[in-house]
């Protein structure tokens, strides 16, 4: 679009790149910005759910206390954000997809993830195994805030974080790819950043 | 489910966005949301702007009634949950 | 060259022009009114708004919107910039930018909350710090447009520190006929002021307002929880929604 430049402006961003390797068009940051496509939800553990439905309908459901019975994971990873900020070292903890889906007979090629207020994103059911995504519950050794997408979001860091949904209820696994809610509207299906596939044609 | 009250702001924002793609001014413009079907100026939208695009809501039930996007060679507008705009036209 | 120049009407199609910063005056210890110089623009109406596009040295680029704060005159554009601290914009349109330098800017935008002078209803402005901006557009708009409706302007600041156009206000209030002005203080009030800090409620709304009967035509601005709180207020006093205008800055302090 090349604007005219204003020698000394840099916005809020931190250092280009440097020393650390980022995703092309990346910038870093310290803190932790907080993106959301509508209000900021307040969901109470105590009526939280968590569902995987297969493509055969088939659903598997989990309470907050039956999450918090599983065995969780603390894994620490750099996020990066389709608005091109980078935060590098997160800490979190949560529940490995490979656990929840272990006892999920499925042989669906895609996953719909659902949040509450209605937010989608869809990625391949691959994507969700392998020790690549997790049920998150706590950031930075606290519980997460609603902000970031407590009680639970979605994490899966080697994708954009749009893909990472916050407030997440459930996965619909299917047959078929259909967009979510940015994929929908401009975004790109899959939105791996090493590749920056930011929109759709990327 | 608890909801904050002030982390957006209203669809007076999208008069450049917009004013970008449509000849005329459209935050005069009445949508009819596809939801609840209530009636209002695009102004008067609740938009969500600190996101990946743009996302403005019904003020009334919150459905999503247009979402903008601006890549650097496309512009994307999705209006499915709007049932649609009243648009005022200048006079010739 | 220059187009016949239609107050807020239509160019072909909205672009980014180059704005030079001719003059520039602090209005608060954190508030800064930037007077640009924008060949061949349009014109504008009171209450329309800019955007404004800073592209760093490596072609990072953001852009931010901000109410134009005076009337059409000429390539003049005058905006008046809140500092946010942590901001991305702000910061730089207040504390680099210097007279002689050149950013970009598109419009004027926005057709919803404008004041026509044409129009004679009376007008109920209220503000909420820098939501002013827009308002006192169209009370610099009157007077240039020789308007005789009658413009009352309640105004909420944390301090009167915190004010913008201060000395302008009182000369207007004195010289402009048919202008009123209120101030409600949230933080800290002048010596002597007969209430304590509050926030704006339904008493300023009817003593420094138009009761409804006048059916005035009422602009709200400021940050989204002070005008979602002042339009319930119009609305519980018997104003028609249809007559109330709102422009919403977001949550305050960012």
């Amino acid at each position: 679009m090349g604007g005219i430049v204003s020698p000394g402006f840099r916005g809020r961003r931190g250092v280009e790149g440097g020393e650390v390797r980022l995703p092309p068009g990346q910038y870093l940051t310290e803190d932790f910005p907080v993106l959301t496509a509508g209000p900021t939800l307040r969901v109470p553990t105590d009526t939280w759910e968590f569902v995987i439905v297969t493509e055969t309908g088939e659903k598997h459901r989990w309470d907050w206390q039956q999450l918090m019975a599983l065995p969780s994971e603390r894994p620490t990873v750099d996020l990066h954000c389709v608005t091109k900020w980078s935060k590098l070292h997160t800490s979190w903890q949560g529940v490995s997809l490979d656990v929840l889906l272990e006892g999920v007979d499925t042989a669906a090629d895609y996953a719909m993830v659902h949040s509450y207020g209605g937010y989608t994103t869809n990625l391949p059911y691959e994507d969700l195994l392998h020790g690549q995504a997790w049920i998150a519950y706590k950031f930075d050794g606290e519980d997460l805030t609603p902000e970031h997408g407590g009680p639970a979001r979605l994490l899966v860091p080697h994708l954009y974080l749009w893909k990472s949904a916050k407030w997440v209820r459930g996965i619909t696994l299917t047959d078929e790819d259909t967009p979510g809610f940015w994929e929908s509207a401009g975004y790109h299906d899959y939105g791996d950043p090493w590749r920056e596939q930011r929109y759709q044609g990327d | 489910m608890e909801l904050f009250s002030d982390d957006f702001t209203d669809g007076n924002a999208l008069a450049g966005p917009l004013r970008e793609i449509f000849a005329v001014d459209m935050t005069t413009a009445t949508g009819r949301c596809a939801g609840c079907g209530d009636e209002g100026p695009v102004a008067g939208m609740k938009v969500y702007a600190h996101a990946p695009g743009l996302v403005a809501r019904c003020p009334s039930c919150q459905q999503v009634l247009m979402r903008l996007v601006r890549g650097p060679s496309s512009a994307w507008l999705d209006l499915r949950g709007t049932m649609s705009l009243r648009i005022p036209m200048p006079a010739e | 060259m220059a187009r016949a120049a239609v107050p807020g009407g239509l160019s072909p199609r909205l672009v980014w022009r180059a704005a030079r910063l001719v003059e520039f005056r602090d209005e608060t210890p954190s508030a800064r009114t930037l007077v640009f110089d924008v060949p061949d623009w349009p014109g504008h109406l009171p209450g329309q708004h800019v955007d404004v596009r800073l592209t760093a040295e490596d072609g990072y680029s953001t852009e931010r919107s901000y109410s134009i704060a005076t009337p059409a005159d000429g390539t003049r554009v005058a905006l008046t910039v809140q500092l946010v601290q942590d901001g991305e914009v702000s910061p730089y349109l207040t504390q680099t930018l210097s007279v002689g330098d050149v950013i970009e800017l598109r419009g004027p935008v926005g057709g919803w909350f404008v004041w026509r002078p044409a129009d004679t209803a009376p007008v109920l402005l209220i503000g909420g710090g820098s939501g002013v901006v827009p308002l006192m557009a169209m009370i610099r708009a009157r007077r240039a447009a020789g308007s005789k409706a009658l413009f009352r302007l309640i105004y909420s600041a944390r301090t009167p520190e915190d004010r913008y156009y201060a000395d302008e206000l009182r000369t207007r209030a004195r010289d402009d006929f048919g202008l009123d002005v209120s101030y409600v203080y949230t933080r800290k009030t002048p010596e002597g002021w007969p209430l304590p800090p509050r926030r704006l409620g339904v008493a300023d709304v009817n003593n420094g307002g138009w009761p409804p009967d006048f059916q005035p035509a009422c602009f709200v601005c400021g940050p989204t929880g002070f005008v979602e709180a002042v339009a319930d207020i119009l609305i519980a006093l018997g104003h028609d929604a249809r007559r109330v205008k709102t422009e919403r800055f977001g949550p305050s302090g960012t």
